[in-house]
């Protein structure tokens, strides 16, 4: 059979493919011990990487350099190891900073994940700055991380917390976004991605409209800065949020971006040591931003690694990632649409990120999802943390495929006919 | 052995229960009934269980509800299972029971799919009987 014509892949997903030893994996088998395989295996396709993408070598060896040639830890010791250790972990700071067009590394906090970013800002920001008068302003497709958090604080200061519409589109409703922000919207929060629809939002139209009215605004980067050139000072974000492990880098971090001024206004989040510099028995000071925020030993393996990670990715050039994560998610969007029993969530293929979220009619989502591992094609089925959203859209779970720069479109034809076996299955 | 190239989990006996039910009503006269759910799937089940005079011996189980195929289709094979056993022989019920009555192995993260049904039942049971008096709705822990 002679192949149709396609379009070259932006990327050389050959060899990029190289750098993941992982995707040579074969799975199915019995769940035993990890990385082992025994029984009937298939080679992985892994179609998960909005929950987490996987690590090249590149970004592995760092980790293991730095834990058999440097491993020290930073600020502290006057030692050579703890001087190279301060010296790369500072530098992954400034390399961040680079990264996504911050100033410098004054505006760069590593955290744990984004979650903790969103805490960060919640706690130290939210917890002093808010009142009963005042309102935030979220999304109805925010990430629980972003939704929990500023509903929490909500309840914890009296302030409104309002969620813009998603229309029938999976598009946010600008003109019910012009009705809620108001004088007294202090903060917005905005998925700059949305993790279940792959809509991307405008965030500058939205920053400068939060700005009009003199609120804050944080942008949630889960899911665009690993995919899509970022730069926050063209969003105009206040905040600015991410996480390591959905960018080849290791879990255990992630980056919050804050305006200086706003940092440095800001109270600590976490006390203890490395973010002070003078302490007595009655009081203390603080240390320089961004450390004020990086209370006890910091993620120091995780920052270098962060760094090997940007580098990797900045080496396939992130035009180029987005390029080829458009032409799967176009590709997976056709695929899908072609069927009649396949729901999928969010805006057409052209205008989407590289995520396609699911459902086949009457197959429970987990159910598929169970089916699809059996062709050892993973993809995450359930709410993807945004339950509000689901509910608005009518179902209580979804499958979701969700691409990154080792993909290929034959990966995505296992997934459909694996979804082919699902329906057969249920019939 | 699977079939249709699918999943060892679905085999013939799974699919029969879930694209028909047994059992699948609600009881006018039902003893005690009893709702779970799994939050993070959406699962729910309802369960109606008539006693026989004795007050001990189940004379007959109904459920209602709707999910995934592993939670429906182990409440339909639930409710056969359960005509003619005592309440404590169901409170004896634990997780192998269920894996057993199903055929097949259930991988970890479906695991609570297939309990639920015997979850329900069992604390339907346990608020019959005064053991418990506090829950309103059966839930399953992540």
């Amino acid at each position: 059979m002679e192949a149709p014509e396609q379009e070259p892949y932006p990327l050389d997903v050959e060899a990029v493919r190289a750098d993941f030893p992982i995707l040579q994996r074969k799975v199915g088998g019995d769940v035993t011990v990890p990385g082992e395989d025994e029984g009937d295996t298939k080679p992985l396709v892994y179609l998960d990487n909005a929950a987490t993408s996987h690590t090249p070598d590149q970004v592995v060896d760092t980790i293991a350099d730095y834990y058999r040639s440097y491993n020290s830890n930073v600020h502290r010791g006057i030692h050579h190891l703890s001087q190279e250790a301060s010296v790369a972990y500072e530098n992954a700071h400034d390399r961040v900073a680079e990264f996504i067009g911050a100033e410098g590394r004054e505006e760069v906090v590593f955290t744990k994940n984004t979650t903790e970013a969103e805490n960060l800002v919640a706690y130290a920001w939210g917890l002093n700055e808010l009142g009963p008068e005042d309102n935030v302003v979220l999304t109805e497709m925010e990430h629980h991380a972003s939704l929990v958090t500023w509903q929490q604080i909500g309840k914890r200061t009296g302030a409104d917390v309002r969620f813009v519409r998603v229309d029938e589109d999976g598009r946010l409703d600008m003109d019910h976004a012009r009705e809620l922000v108001d004088d007294d919207t202090a903060m917005a929060n905005v998925v700059h991605v949305s993790n279940t629809l792959g809509t991307v939002n405008p965030v500058r139209e939205l920053a400068d409209l939060v700005h009009d009215h003199d609120g804050l605004i944080f942008v949630d980067g889960a899911q665009s800065v690993p995919h899509m050139p970022v730069d926050v000072a063209d969003i105009d974000a206040d905040f600015f949020a991410f996480s390591g492990h959905k960018m080849c880098g290791p879990t255990g971090i992630g980056v919050l971006y804050g305006k200086e001024h706003l940092l440095e206004e800001m109270e600590p989040y976490l006390y203890g040591g490395e973010m002070i510099r003078k302490v007595t028995f009655e009081d203390s000071e603080w240390e320089d931003l961004p450390w004020k925020f990086e209370a006890g030993t910091p993620v120091i393996a995780q920052g270098i690694a962060l760094h090997a990670a940007i580098d990797y990715l900045e080496d396939l050039g992130m035009e180029n990632v987005h390029a080829h994560e458009q032409l799967l998610a176009e590709y997976a969007y056709d695929r899908l649409t072609e069927r009649e029993d396949v729901d999928i969530y969010g805006p057409p293929g052209d205008d989407r990120a590289g995520l396609v979220a699911f459902n086949l009619d009457g197959v429970h989502a987990h159910d598929l999802s169970s089916i699809l591992n059996d062709h050892a094609v993973a993809v995450r089925a359930g709410d993807h943390c945004t339950q509000p959203l689901h509910d608005k859209l009518g179902v209580a779970a979804s499958a979701r495929a969700s691409f990154y720069v080792y993909n290929t479109r034959e990966e995505i034809d296992k997934l459909v006919e694996a979804v082919d076996d699902a329906r057969q299955l249920f019939a | 052995m699977g079939i249709g190239g699918g999943s060892d989990m679905y085999r013939q006996q799974i699919l029969d229960h879930y694209k028909n039910p047994r059992n699948h009503a609600e009881l006018d006269d039902a003893t005690f009934s009893h709702t779970g759910e799994n939050p993070s799937c959406g699962d729910t089940i309802t369960v109606d269980v008539r006693l026989e005079d004795d007050g001990e011996t189940i004379d007959y189980m109904a459920f209602s509800g709707d999910g995934c195929a592993i939670s429906q289709a182990s409440a339909s094979m639930l409710s056969e299972r359960l005509q003619g056993m005592t309440l404590d022989e169901l409170e004896a019920m634990d997780t192998d029971d269920i894996t057993e009555m199903l055929g097949v192995d259930i991988s970890p993260m479906r695991i609570k799919c297939a309990v639920l049904a015997r979850q329900v039942a069992q604390d339907g049971a346990k608020l019959h009987e005064g053991e418990i008096d506090d829950l309103d709705v059966t839930k399953t822990e992540d």
